[in-house]
């Protein structure tokens, strides 16, 4: 048991020794026993208690100097304390030395954080099917104690808990409406959940923007944190001339806390997924991977049954959607961003649902998507690329600013024809940079930022897509369902929960497997490269290569296999020519057409 | 006087250079004359506030009431710093400077409570009387005589042996530096003194780390050292106020990122872009209270943003009868603005830190939002957000101070008012607010404007860098090797990179302005003509990565104005902004343009004039002006000639060799870019951090100039380029191509490190001009190498070819004889009967177009008239 001088000094390393235990004796244990801001809504949470949230950092703010450590002076009997300041945003002023010299000046960084944007529905409720039993009843009593024991300044309505609990959802609803003079900077827009400042003591540097996070720590509430925005009076007097910083600054940087609470960091991991049905760290995680593999194939060949099945019949569309769903940049050479895979499918059916269905699907089954519609519209007037607001001092959120891995849905059928204009130009723009090279060029009004990232690009068109892409496979229905509708959702209905589980475990656990290139497959690569070169060199290029390395890679992997196998190279070839030939049949199809 | 923040504001300012003179009871004080025994340092009450006080009659002539030393409404001891002195300068005022001034940290409460005498600590002993005893001022190391007399031997006798030409133009460098540069204050009347830290450094390594370590202190020191000199030497010298020493360029500098807890109060300097400054802050220096019983006035100095308002009036014993004129106090000018890390600092990743820094007086208005600076100043210390006992909201509106205990000053309202804590909670946010008092401004980009490259004084490199650089420089094979670092993911192409590398370094600028050819273009740009899927556009994001002021358009999204300038209005002021596009942004640095064919013909002929002239002219909306645009242009196209390559120095095609051995080269290449780690692959390559600096510096410190040989080699080269093409009546060589050569050749010399163009860089300039030649300027029927090609965008055979069908057009033309009217389509057909060779739409356009050209006839839709 760690002492109470332990808990003062070093907190953090109290924490960690507690997580050790937990993890050695139950790895579920520290996870499913601390409430997560993910699904318990903030009011059930008790100020200054433990709690966790997944979140990607969005913003980055200026570190801030604090007060680590600070001198009490007990009013009456004129004794000093030293206390500590960290895990902390407020201090009692009147008992506080500020002349002290044993204050200790300390430094932390504030990250603004928002819940994993376009996080699918499954996702978070699959999280919460664990938390939400808990908290119903271990957290209302807490509420309870507390409205009777002191005096809240929340004004929280005192009603039964179990109204609250069915309430909680529409309230989250409400919460996030009345928030829009309030903006929360979600990246994608339509998101709820609640944003965070996440307090960060120790190795900030370590975090980029756009990680993705597991932060457990110390959720800190106290209204007096927010600025008041609303109080016209108060910002009249307040000349901003006057002050270090603006209202919409403040605004940006102290939200009212019970929409943004700040959370102060005790442990904060990044996450290789946000699979809530995977162990976080996979990789160390042997027995589950290898229990998995076992029936890893099995789970392919239903996956890709399921899938060829969503695509009308069309086996190696669906053979490629798998491919490009496992895919993901796993290096980076100079500016060639290895392994990503974007996938265009033309001949998707215009005027139908079809590709809305589609995308439904595929959000079944990734842990976070995003469906964009290319309309004309939309390409003119969304905000894609992030940008600098320098009035406010933030990062203002764009689609493209998404966490790794996350399943990018383009629909380009929607797209009409018509004039794109100066934004509509720049996200074109910025979505081609982003397939070619995974980087977004975040906009900081004097310069450019690159910021690498990786994501996985579907372009659903109908002839072939204006964006460039790895791949392209033309849909080759082979049945023709009446309604697609009925159709889909009847496959839909037909699978299990189970199944669909198994789909989502599959394609995560795919995706992060290790890969190799033995010397022996190399030099037949080499050897098949120089063959096929010279029977016809119009017929592979440099480009070529660069892309039936990438499919043996996926290909693979899909397969469970960790390096190329000669076989596997085959494979991959022959997957290559079958879509190639049949990407020239439906070009001379077009050929011929008036 | 009009507003009462304009007059306010303008007595700060208007301390005008008459004063002096017409005040002169102040005759020169000697040494010691008052009270205080130590000579230079004197007690608080005659300083600043007398000074500008005896400026008063002329400013305030309104008021006639005299106006009474201010005397001490708190304890002396308050007052009773050694910063705050008086120098014997015959009355010059001394000008506050708030921007070490409102930084004093150590609590006045603490000073009684001190057990060290705060008194006896906070006296500094002048060094001629208590030469043994080690008196410093309280807190730090600094005696200030000892820092004085120092200061005094570095300005009289500083001789900088490193100095550049640019820096300090008209000065001698054998002579003492800044005694010139005070001759130079003495005639311009600028009373402020800017010091390289470098220089102290160099002078008194001690000097230096207390000038580091105690700005506050020190810095007056110096001050006060100045002025007693400055003043000996020019004792007639009239100046608005007293010179003041702004240091700049503390070794210490830092980026925004790596600043910490400890670096407060010290001498900074950091860069960094301005990305936002404020309107202008009247901060008050010194309150003006006048009784409303009695009207007895006094002024209080404003302390650490507190103005201790006098509770009784002394004059006639009433009680919160003093009331603030705002308009008598004294203000000061201010401005916040907000810095925030350069692009090149950051991490990756990672998003810029900001930081706010104060200007002050002179300084504010100093720099715009999109400056890049190095500012110097003191990191200021955090001012805890105390609850206040009462918040002083209306600080700014100046006609609102009534009352109230303590009251705190513009600086202090706003320090207080972000925790905007309820009183009630009685709790803190536990969290400083840090700001910079700026010195010192420096703007990085400033002498770019005067064609200068100023990367020199940015870019420090260590000594170890630069040995480590020029070991590299030294091995023989540092042209392949460092070709072969460029853009490894990308196979072979050797030539290219070759080229592209030689464009990074770039040729020698040469200046002719003074026989009126103005400057020469030492650019080299470039152009890769290549197939689909040559990765073209790979090989230019990698340039762009790789150079700092590099700049990427794709040749199908930008528009002319996006290359160049627009001019827009500033919604809030209405003011006209000229907005620069991507071509100036890259000046002085490489602008890479894909898709260079899909460049619409408006846009690309705004490139004739940055190509050739490296300026561009911009006219628009009543701005008419002429901006450098000194960027190398590295263009990506699909196979399309046309007039603008000849500007180009080199033009390479990327094709596919097709053979085996490159093959299984090339496969080996790419399959190896799949399975290697990335730390084999850093193995096997230059880092691209050792290539970028290698190029800095070269570009910066290396200029070569040509030697004898190399000339004639130049020349030879050059006639044997006009030779090739004579024989068949063909231009194979122009001007432009000789100037490409030299440019190309002295490149080459840079990436040797050396200071002579020697004929090895020649023949290299040679053999990759005759390459890319070889590529690009083979005439495909002929096989012949055609310069022209390069001028016209079409080979001598193809243009013979097309005065044929033009001249069998115009014949077909008169047998039909005299019809006015044709149909176009009849005419293609009847032309294509008669020839024998396959004449396509785009000839038959061409030919009658080359017959509109001639007056002979006009087309209009589907039917060609004959005129």
């Amino acid at each position: 048991m760690p002492s109470s001088e332990d808990w003062i000094n070093n907190p953090l390393g109290v924490v960690d020794g507690i997580f050790g235990k937990r993890q050695e004796s139950d790895t579920n244990l520290a996870d499913s026993n601390v409430p997560s801001l993910n699904d318990v809504p903030l009011h059930y949470l008790k100020p200054n208690s433990l709690v966790k949230f997944r979140c990607m950092v969005q913003d980055m703010f200026d570190p801030e100097f604090f007060m680590g450590a600070y001198e009490t002076v007990d009013p009456s009997t004129n004794s000093k304390e030293l206390r500590c300041g960290k895990y902390k945003d407020l201090v009692k002023s009147q008992q506080v030395d500020f002349n002290s010299r044993n204050i200790v000046t300390s430094e932390r960084q504030t990250f603004y954080c928002v819940p994993i944007p376009g996080e699918s529905q499954w996702n978070s409720y699959a999280c919460s099917s664990q938390a939400r039993v808990v908290p119903s009843t271990s957290y209302t009593p807490h509420r309870h104690k507390r409205s009777y024991e002191e005096d809240d300044d929340m004004d929280m309505p005192n009603v039964d808990s179990k109204r609250l609990e069915t309430e909680a959802p529409c309230q989250n609803a409400s919460s996030s409406h009345c928030s829009s003079n309030l903006d929360l900077n979600f990246p994608l827009p339509g998101e709820r959940g609640p944003a965070c400042l996440v307090k960060v003591y120790e190795e900030w540097d370590s975090f980029r923007l756009n990680d993705m996070l597991e932060v457990f720590g110390v959720l800190s509430v106290d209204p007096a944190l927010s600025f008041i925005a609303d109080d016209k009076e108060v910002s009249s007097l307040l000349d901003p001339t006057d002050t270090m910083e603006t209202a919409e600054e403040q605004r940006a940087h102290s939200p009212p806390a019970s929409l943004v609470p700040r959370l102060h960091v005790l442990y904060a991991q990044p996450l290789q997924h946000n699979n809530p049905l995977l162990p976080s760290a996979i990789s160390e995680d042997k027995a589950f991977l290898s229990g998995f593999l076992s029936e890893l194939n099995s789970v392919r060949g239903e996956l890709l049954t399921y899938l060829t099945h969503v695509l009308l019949g069309d086996a190696l569309a669906a053979e490629y959607l798998i491919l490009h769903l496992i895919s993901s940049v796993y290096a980076r050479r100079d500016v060639l961003p290895l392994g990503k895979f974007t996938l265009n499918i033309s001949g998707c059916p215009h005027n139908s649902s079809y590709t809305e269905q589609l995308c439904q699907i595929i959000q079944h089954l990734m842990p976070s998507s995003y469906r964009l519609c290319m309309s004309l519209h939309n390409m003119n007037n969304l905000p894609m690329v992030p940008r600098k607001d320098y009035t406010a001092n933030r990062l203002v959120g764009g689609i493209l600013q998404l966490a790794s891995n996350t399943s990018l849905f383009l629909d380009e059928t929607q797209l009409e024809q018509g004039q794109l204009d100066a934004t509509g130009v720049r996200n074109i723009t910025a979505l081609g940079n982003l397939i070619s090279w995974q980087k977004v060029d975040y906009d900081f009004s004097y310069h450019q930022m690159e910021f690498p990232c990786n994501i996985n690009v579907l372009i659903a068109s109908e002839g072939r897509s204006l964006l460039p892409c790895d791949s392209q496979v033309h849909l080759r229905p082979t049945v023709s369902p009446p309604n697609v509708e009925e159709y889909l959702k009847a496959i839909q209905l037909a699978q299990l929960p189970s199944h669909l589980n198994k789909y989502r475990v599959y394609l995560t656990v795919a995706r992060l497997l290790d890969y190799s290139i033995s010397e022996q497959v190399t030099k037949a690569v080499e050897e098949d490269f120089v063959e096929m070169r010279k029977d016809n060199p119009q017929s592979i290029s440099a480009e070529d290569l660069h892309r039936m390395l990438v499919v043996a890679r996926l290909l693979s992997l899909s397969y469970g296999q960790t390096t190329l196998s000669r076989d596997g190279w085959i494979k991959a070839k022959q997957l290559e020519m079958v879509r190639t030939s049949r990407t020239q049949q439906q070009e001379c199809v077009n050929g011929n057409e008036p | 006087m009009s507003s009462p923040s304009s007059s306010a504001r303008k007595r700060v300012r208007s301390s005008n250079p008459s004063t002096p003179a017409s005040e002169d009871p102040l005759t020169p004080r000697p040494h010691g004359a008052q009270e205080s025994s130590t000579g230079e340092l004197q007690p608080l009450p005659t300083s600043p506030g007398t000074d500008l006080q005896s400026l008063a009659p002329q400013d305030t002539s309104l008021f006639s009431s005299p106006v009474p030393r201010r005397s001490g409404t708190y304890s002396p001891l308050d007052d009773f710093s050694p910063l705050i002195y008086d120098t014997p300068s015959r009355g010059t005022p001394a000008r506050q400077r708030p921007d070490l001034g409102s930084v004093r940290k150590a609590p006045q409460v603490d000073l009684c409570s001190e057990p060290v005498s705060g008194k006896a600590a906070d006296v500094t002993a002048p060094s001629e009387q208590n030469a043994g005893q080690k008196l410093v001022i309280w807190g730090t190391d600094v005696n200030v005589g000892t820092c004085k007399e120092k200061f005094q031997r570095f300005l009289q006798q500083f001789i900088d042996p490193t100095s550049r030409e640019g820096e300090n133009v008209s000065l001698d460098l054998n002579e003492p530096l800044y005694m010139q540069k005070l001759d130079e204050i003495s005639v311009v009347g600028e009373p402020v003194l800017n010091v390289n830290c470098g220089h102290v450094q160099a002078f008194d390594a001690d000097l230096y780390r207390q000038l580091i370590c105690y700005p506050q202190e020190v810095i007056p020191t110096f001050d006060m050292a100045v002025n007693e000199l400055f003043f000996d030497r020019f004792p007639d010298s009239i100046l608005e106020h007293q010179i003041q020493v702004r240091p700049y360029s503390a070794l210490k500098t830092r980026n925004m990122r790596s600043l910490n807890p400890e670096d407060i109060d010290q001498l900074i300097t950091i860069s960094g872009m301005v990305i936002r400054t404020s309107q202008l802050i009247p901060e008050m220096q010194e309150a003006f209270f006048r009784c409303q019983v009695c009207a007895f006035s006094t002024q209080v100095e404003v302390d650490r943003g507190r103005i201790a308002e006098p509770a009784v009036c002394r004059n006639c014993n009433t009680t919160h009868s003093m009331a603030l004129v705002h308009n008598r106090s004294v203000f000061s000018d201010k401005q916040m603005i907000k810095l925030q890390e350069s692009p090149e600092d950051m991490p990756a990743g990672q998003t810029p830190h900001t930081t706010v820094v104060y200007a002050h007086n002179d300084l504010v208005d100093k720099v715009q939002p999109g400056d890049r600076v190095n500012i110097t100043g003191t990191r200021c210390p955090p001012d805890v957000l105390l609850p206040a006992p009462r918040f002083w909201k209306n600080s700014c509106s100046l006609c609102n101070w009534t009352s109230s205990d303590p009251l705190r000053s513009s600086t202090g309202i706003y320090r207080a008012a972000p925790m905007r804590v309820n009183p009630r909670q009685s709790q803190v946010k536990s969290v400083y607010r840090t700001h910079f008092d700026a010195i010192h401004f420096r703007k990085t980009d400033e002498r770019r404007l005067h064609g200068l490259d100023e990367e020199n004084e940015q870019r420090l490199f260590t000594e170890e860098r630069v040995a480590t650089l020029r070991e590299l420089a030294a091995k023989p094979d540092v042209y392949e090797r460092l070709s072969s670092a460029l853009a490894p993911s990308i196979y072979e192409h050797e030539d290219i990179k070759k080229g592209i590398l030689l464009q990074l370094f770039g040729g020698t600028r040469k200046d002719f302005s003074q026989t009126g050819r103005g400057n020469f273009r030492a650019e080299i740009n470039i152009l890769l003509c290549g197939d689909p899927g040559t990765s073209k556009s790979q090989l230019l994001q990698y340039v762009f990565n790789l150079v700092p002021r590099g700049q990427y358009t794709s040749g199908k999204g930008s528009s002319a104005v996006g290359l160049t300038a627009y001019v827009t209005k500033d919604p809030e002021t209405r003011q006209l902004v000229l907005q620069t596009g991507a071509l100036v942004l890259s000046d002085n640095g490489i602008c890479c343009i894909d898709e260079f064919d899909k460049m619409s013909d408006n846009t690309r002929s705004v490139l004739h004039e940055v190509m050739e002239q490296q300026t561009l002219s911009i006219a628009k909306a009543g701005i008419i002006c002429q901006l450098n645009a000194r960027t190398s242009i590295l263009a990506a196209a699909n196979p399309l000639p046309h007039t603008l390559l000849s500007r180009f120095d080199l033009i390479f095609l990327m094709l596919d060799p097709q053979d085996e051995a490159y093959d299984r080269r090339l496969a080996h290449h790419l399959v190896a870019l799949y399975y290697q780690s990335e730390e084999q692959v850093e193995e096997e390559y230059l880092d691209m951090a050792v290539l970028k600096d290698y190029i800095a510096y070269a570009r910066t410190c290396v200029s070569p100039r040509l030697s004898e040989e190399a000339s004639q080699a130049l020349i030879e080269a050059y006639v044997d380029m006009r030779k090739i093409g004579s024989g068949r009546g063909m231009v194979s060589a122009y001007p432009r191509q000789l100037e490409s050569l030299i440019r190309l050749a002295e490149a080459h010399a840079k990436v040797r490190f050396s200071d002579k163009v020697e004929t090895i860089d020649v023949e290299e300039a040679k053999r990759l001009h005759r390459e890319a030649l070889k590529q690009s300027a083979t005439d495909p029927r002929t096989g012949f190498v055609d310069i022209s090609i390069l001028t016209t965008g079409m080979s001598a055979t193809a243009r013979k070819r097309k005065e044929e069908v033009a001249q069998a057009l115009k014949k077909l033309i008169q047998l039909k004889g005299k019809t006015p009217a044709l149909k176009y389509q009849q005419l293609f057909d009847d032309l294509r009967a008669q020839s024998e060779a396959a004449i396509t739409k785009d000839m038959f356009d061409e030919a009658l177009r080359a017959l509109a050209d001639e007056d002979y006839l006009t087309v209009t839709g589907k039917t060609v008239r004959l005129l």
